[in-house]
This record gives C-alpha cells, structure tokens and sequence, in this order.
C-alpha cells in the first residue's frame, strides 16, 4: 500500500546571523529523518521544544522547502504539486491560534477561507460547510459571528481546528493542537479528530508534547532528539518497553493524574540541547544518564529491530 | 490553622463581566495550594487580584484578603509594592512577561533584593548566585551576565523562580510556571518548587489547568468554575471522592495511560464556560451538568462531603 506520507533522508538546515560581523551558523532543525505512514494510522512525533518536529511538519506541508530529502505525499512529490490540490489533500492544524487567526476577519469567514480559495465552491455550500465545521468543534453560529479578540484562546484554537477541518482534508498535520486547550476540549477534540480518522479515513501525523495524548491517539510513536528520530515504535510497544535513554526520560517524566507519588527525579540536569551546536558522536552523549565510552565520539547508527527503530551504542 | 494568606468572598467584576464571583480560599505555611480550571475560569484573574495587579477596568470587592494575618484589601499601590517581590512573590506563564530583556540577568535579580532590603550590590550578586545554583542552574556566574533572551525557557523560568525568592517570600503565587516548558523541564522544576517549598517553608498558590501537575504536587485543591470555588478538598480526597459534577468532568477528560485504551472515548464536558454578568443567580455549571435540576436555578447551597471538603452543589452528596 502507498503510503500517505513518507520522507526520505529529509535535513533543514538554516544559516541564522547573530550579529552583523558574526560568522553564520548553521542550525540543524532536521538532521536526516525518514519515516513512512500507512493510510489510516497516526504517527505521533514528540521531543523537546526546538527537536524540529514543527520544522518537519513544514516541510511535509510544503510549506517549507528541504535542505536535502524528499517527502511524498499519497506517493506525489509534493514538489509536483500546486497549492489548490495540496491544500485539498493535506491540512494543517497549528500549535498558536492567536498568531495563525487574522484578527480583522469574523470567524466564519476566516473558517471559510480554504473553501473560498479553491474558487469554484458556491456561496450557500460555503455557509454550510463553515456552519458544520463550527458546530463539530462545539463553536455556536453567534460565535462564528464573532472576531477572534472576542474568543476565549480555547475558542480560538477551536477556530482554527475548524478551519484546517472544512476542506475535508486526507492528511492532518497536527503541530500541538491541543496544547492550548483545557482538558474538557483537549478531549472532545481528540474524540473529534479519533472520529474524523473513522469516518473518512484520515492519516495523521500527530505532534504533541503531551505523551499520555501521544500515547492516547497515536498508532505509533517517533522520538526526536536534535532534529534525528532516536527511536520509533508501535505506540504500544513504545511506552512498555522504550529502549532509547532519551525515551526513558521523557517516559519518565510525564506526570499522570496519580496522587501521592511525587514529582520524579528526571536525571537530564539543566544542559539544554541547541541545534546550532550539535554535540560530536550520540547527539544526546551529554545529558544521558548511561554515556558510555563510544558515545562522545562516535555517533550510533539506527538499528532495526521487529516493531521499529533505535539509535544508541546500547542496541547496537 | 493559622493561614498565610486568606481570601474570604472574593469579587472581581470588568464592566458587565463578574470574572471572579465569592471566591474564598486559604494557604498555609508549607503549603501548596492548586487551583485548577478551563481557561477562563477566573483562576489568573483571581491572583492578579490578591497580587493588586489587575487590569485596568478590574473591579474588587472582598470581605477579607489577609496575608500573615494583615488585612491588605485596603492597601494602596505603595504599600502593596512593598509587599510584592518582598514577602509575596509571583512567577507567571511565560518569563518573558516579567523579565526586562534590556537588562542582564545578574542586574534584574540584584535589583529586586537592593529595593526591597537594602543590600549592597556584592551582597545582592552573592545572593543571586546562591539561588541560581539553587534552583539547579550549573553555571551561575555565567547566567548573571547574560541577557534573557540568551536562555532556554527552561533556563528563564529556573531565573524568574530564583528572582521570585530572592527576598525570601512567605507566599509564591504561581500562574501556571511550567504550562510554556517541556515535560522534562516541567518535572525538573516542579521537583525544585516541591524541595524549596520542604526546605523554606513557603506557601505556595499554584494555578494550573493540569491535572497531573496538581495531583503530584499539590496538599489541597481548589477546583474553579466560572468565578467560584467549586469544589476544594485535600488531594488525595479530591482525585479519590470527586463530588461536583464538574470536578469528575475534569478528571475523565485526562487520558491515563494504561488506563483509557487507545481509540476509547475520553470523557469531555459539553459547551464552554459561560460568560457571567454580575447579579446571576444560580449554577453557572448548569447548562453544561447532566445532573441539573429545577433548585439548580436557584441558591446553590456549599456542603461539607467530609473533613477538609467543601462542594458547591444542589446534589445530595450521600449519593
Ligand atoms: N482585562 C479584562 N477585561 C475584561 N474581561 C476580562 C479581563 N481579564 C479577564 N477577563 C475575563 O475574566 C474571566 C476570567 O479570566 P481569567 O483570565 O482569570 O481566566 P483563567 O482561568 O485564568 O483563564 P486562562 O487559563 O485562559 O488564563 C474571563 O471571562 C475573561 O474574559
Ligand atoms: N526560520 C528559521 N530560521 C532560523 N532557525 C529556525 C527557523 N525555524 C526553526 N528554526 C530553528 O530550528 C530548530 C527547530 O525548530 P522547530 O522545528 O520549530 O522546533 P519544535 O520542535 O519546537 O517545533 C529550532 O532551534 C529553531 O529555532
Ligand atoms: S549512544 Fe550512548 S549517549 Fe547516546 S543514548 Fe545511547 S548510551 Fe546514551
Ligand atoms: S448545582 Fe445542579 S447544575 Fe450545578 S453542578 Fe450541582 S447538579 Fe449540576
Ligand atoms: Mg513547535
Ligand atoms: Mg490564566
């Protein structure tokens, strides 16, 4: 079967200038990914802020041209696509609503926007499509009549969900999209989402710093670390037995509802990973807590296993 | 119990919005404090309140507001200042908003200590590095002379922590300090926040909408809806005997791993909180609650459900 997504080698690089006399440097936001979706499935991408999972996302969506690699989508190179189709085929659904709304336009309009772009859609099927995508996620008509200021951020997030929803896309690329939301929406739009993919058979690419939602929605689960996947199981097999370091942390550290058991020890220190200076040898060497010889110097090569992929001198 | 801080009836109106509605609660000396709720419950404007930094247009009314026994509902800006980064500090979302990006690290943090005690400039440096080294930070001396934006958001709100407690404060009132941070920086300085808190005895107010953050760290909660507590109870009783139907909404909506399989249904609440002009009598809840009823319209009655565990709610809670 095709797959939905797929991304070969896929590196962003970008020259960022400090200072006007400074040399540039180079941040390596994608450092070589290649994953491939089956239609239907979820592939949850988690990691730290600043990993590159929304500069992947990017690229997947076009918006973004790569430094190197391809991404296909449906089995097209998206680089043979124009916008109208992709649009029709692929949505986004991004992490900030306050920065992706246009503040000018009342909300139905802005949820109409992919409709009224594709051009050939008339204005009463607009009106009722809009109505319908406001509706599904819980906004009233008097909302939709609103401007984006007069909208809680909850609200607003629930627009531009909308709005990435009105084309009846294929492919959703979800960049956090729950993170701003309360827990009462957070779930109603995960059912939501959860029902879409029933329904029409959407394939999703799931970003989320929330691992229990990763872990509630995803069919399986990719862990970036500096802009590499360091580890991709089945969800399942993921959050049973991780067997990255790296994985094991951020396992770790997810805070479920329980109380009485305290906050753990994550053992990381507070060395925060910067992209633009990628450690030599297992990017990860200097925050893990089982470095061992090899690691400083030489980089680990993605091992295979049955249901996914490692990168560490541990599984080697 | 003698509270470090106490708010008794609560009310903070914006023009024709009752944003906070009869809102009591209390925080010990080693305590932490969670109020939890969807966003726009009143939770930032209920702090802001006992902070005296609300908005423009903000309105407050209540019977009491005490800290360490002192009535401050009266105070004015001066006296409120003095209060405020001194015996009181607060430590928001995102660092940014209370840290200057024109001024260095080193300079902000000595700074709040000179005002508000006095010190000279290598008493306060010392002291900066001190808390810095404290809240986990490894190069302290480096982080003096760097510039906000130069750090991680990690790295800026381990500052805005070591800002806040450079006066020793009593009281920390947080708004939601690690909502902006990754899981793992989240549980580093949640862990810190725990340890300062056994090792200074603050009391802390935490304002979160996370469920996980709440039952890991905090002694009593307050659960807030549309401008009123709730429901409030110590921890253990509210994750295990949640009483008011918006409470155990809450609590289904959080996917537990292990527990909810994948593709099952999280439980959600229906609709969005309400928006409340003053003078509503009544449940705010009701139009979302499964269990409203005729009295639900009418004066809602807060009951005693145990020791500790109050509940605004018509239901009888035997049931
Ligand atoms: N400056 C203001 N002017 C008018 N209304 C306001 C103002 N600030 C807050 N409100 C209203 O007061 C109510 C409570 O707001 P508040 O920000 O305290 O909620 P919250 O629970 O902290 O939300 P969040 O979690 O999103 O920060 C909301 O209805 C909000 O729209
Ligand atoms: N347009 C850009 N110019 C320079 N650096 C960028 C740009 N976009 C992203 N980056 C950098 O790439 C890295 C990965 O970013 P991003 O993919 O947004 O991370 P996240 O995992 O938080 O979504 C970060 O260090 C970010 O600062
Ligand atoms: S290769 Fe070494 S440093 Fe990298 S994750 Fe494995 S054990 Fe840790
Ligand atoms: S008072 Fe009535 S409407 Fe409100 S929570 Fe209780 S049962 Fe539901
Ligand atoms: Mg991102
Ligand atoms: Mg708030």
């Amino acid at each position: 079967m095709t797959p939905a997504i797929e991304v070969r080698d896929l590196r962003r690089i970008f020259n960022v200038r400090q200072g006007l006399f400074a040399p540039p440097r180079q941040v390596r936001a994608v450092d070589g990914v290649s994953f491939a979706v089956p239609p239907g499935s979820v592939l949850g991408v988690v990691g730290e802020s600043g990993c590159g999972k929304s500069t992947l996302a990017r690229m997947i969506l076009g918006l973004l041209p790569p430094t190197s690699g391809e991404v296909l989508v449906d089995g097209q190179r998206l680089s043979n696509m124009d916008r109208k189709a992709r649009a029709r085929l692929i949505q986004p659904v991004f992490q900030d609503p306050f920065s992706s709304l246009n503040p000018r336009r009342r909300v139905q309009d802005i949820v109409a926007m992919p409709l009224v772009a594709q051009g050939d859609i008339d204005r009463a099927t607009v009106a009722r499509r809009v109505g319908e995508a406001l509706e599904r996620v819980g906004l009233s008509a008097e909302q939709g009549g609103r401007f984006p200021s007069q909208l809680s951020g909850g609200q607003r997030q629930r627009v531009a969900i909308a709005r990435a929803l009105v084309l009846r896309p294929r492919i959703v690329i979800c960049d956090e999209p729950t993170s701003a939301l309360d827990v009462s929406v957070q779930a109603q739009i995960l059912n939501l989402l959860d029902e879409l993919r029933r329904d029409l058979g959407l394939t999703y690419l799931f970003i989320s710093h929330n691992l229990a939602v990763v872990e509630h929605v995803a069919s399986e689960v990719a862990v970036m670390y500096l802009g590499r996947i360091v580890e991709r199981q089945e969800s399942e097999a993921l959050f049973h037995n991780p067997r990255h370091p790296y994985t094991q942390a951020l396992l770790a550290s997810v805070l479920t509802p329980e109380p009485g058991l305290g906050v753990p020890d994550v053992g990381l220190g507070d060395i925060m990973p910067d992209p633009a200076n990628v450690p030599p040898g297992c990017r990860f060497h200097p925050r893990c807590p089982k470095v061992f010889a090899p690691c400083a110097t030489q980089a680990p090569r993605p091992t295979a296993f049955a249901a996914g992929l490692v990168e560490c001198h541990l599984e080697g | 119990m003698s509270a470090l801080l106490e708010v008794q009836d609560l009310r903070v109106t914006f023009g024709g919005t009752a944003a906070v509605r009869g809102a009591s609660m209390a925080v010990a000396k080693g305590e932490t404090h969670c109020l939890v709720g969807e966003s726009g419950c009143g939770k930032s404007v209920t702090s802001l309140a006992i902070m005296g930094l609300l908005a423009r247009g903000g309105k407050r009314e209540a019977s009491a507001l005490r800290f360490a026994g002192q009535e401050i509902g009266g105070f004015n800006e001066r006296e409120m200042s003095r209060l405020r980064g001194d015996r009181m500090a607060m430590i928001f979302q995102e660092p940014m908003t209370s840290l200057n990006p024109a001024y260095t690290v080193g300079s902000q943090m000595t700074e709040v200590l000179r005002r508000h005690r006095g010190a000279t400039r290598a008493q306060a440096v010392d002291r900066a590095a001190e808390l810095l080294g404290r809240v986990g930070i490894t190069a302290p001396g480096l982080r003096l002379g760097q510039f906000p934006h130069q750090l991680s958001g990690g790295l800026r709100q381990r500052v805005m922590i070591a800002m806040a407690l450079m006066c020793d404060p009593e009281l920390l009132i947080a708004d939601e300090p690690t909502t902006a941070l990754d899981v793992t920086v989240q549980a580093q300085i949640l862990r810190l926040l725990a340890g300062l808190q056994r090792d200074l005895g603050l009391g802390i107010l935490l304002i979160t909408h996370d469920l996980g953050v709440v039952a890991r760290i905090a002694d009593r909660v307050s659960v807030m809806y549309a401008g009123e507590v709730v429901e409030s109870a110590p921890t253990a009783e509210l994750f295990g005997n949640p009483r008011h139907p918006y409470t155990r909404g809450l609590l289904a909506c959080v996917p537990v791993p292990g527990k909810v399989k994948r593709g099952d249904r999280l439980g959600s609440i229906p609709g969005v909180v309400p928006r409340i002009p003053p003078g509503f009598a009544g449940c705010a809840f009701r139009d979302r609650c499964n269990h409203a009823h005729a009295a639900c319209t009418g004066p809602i009655p807060r009951k005693q459900a145990g020791p500790g565990h109050e509940v605004l709610c018509t239901l009888d809670l035997a049931a």
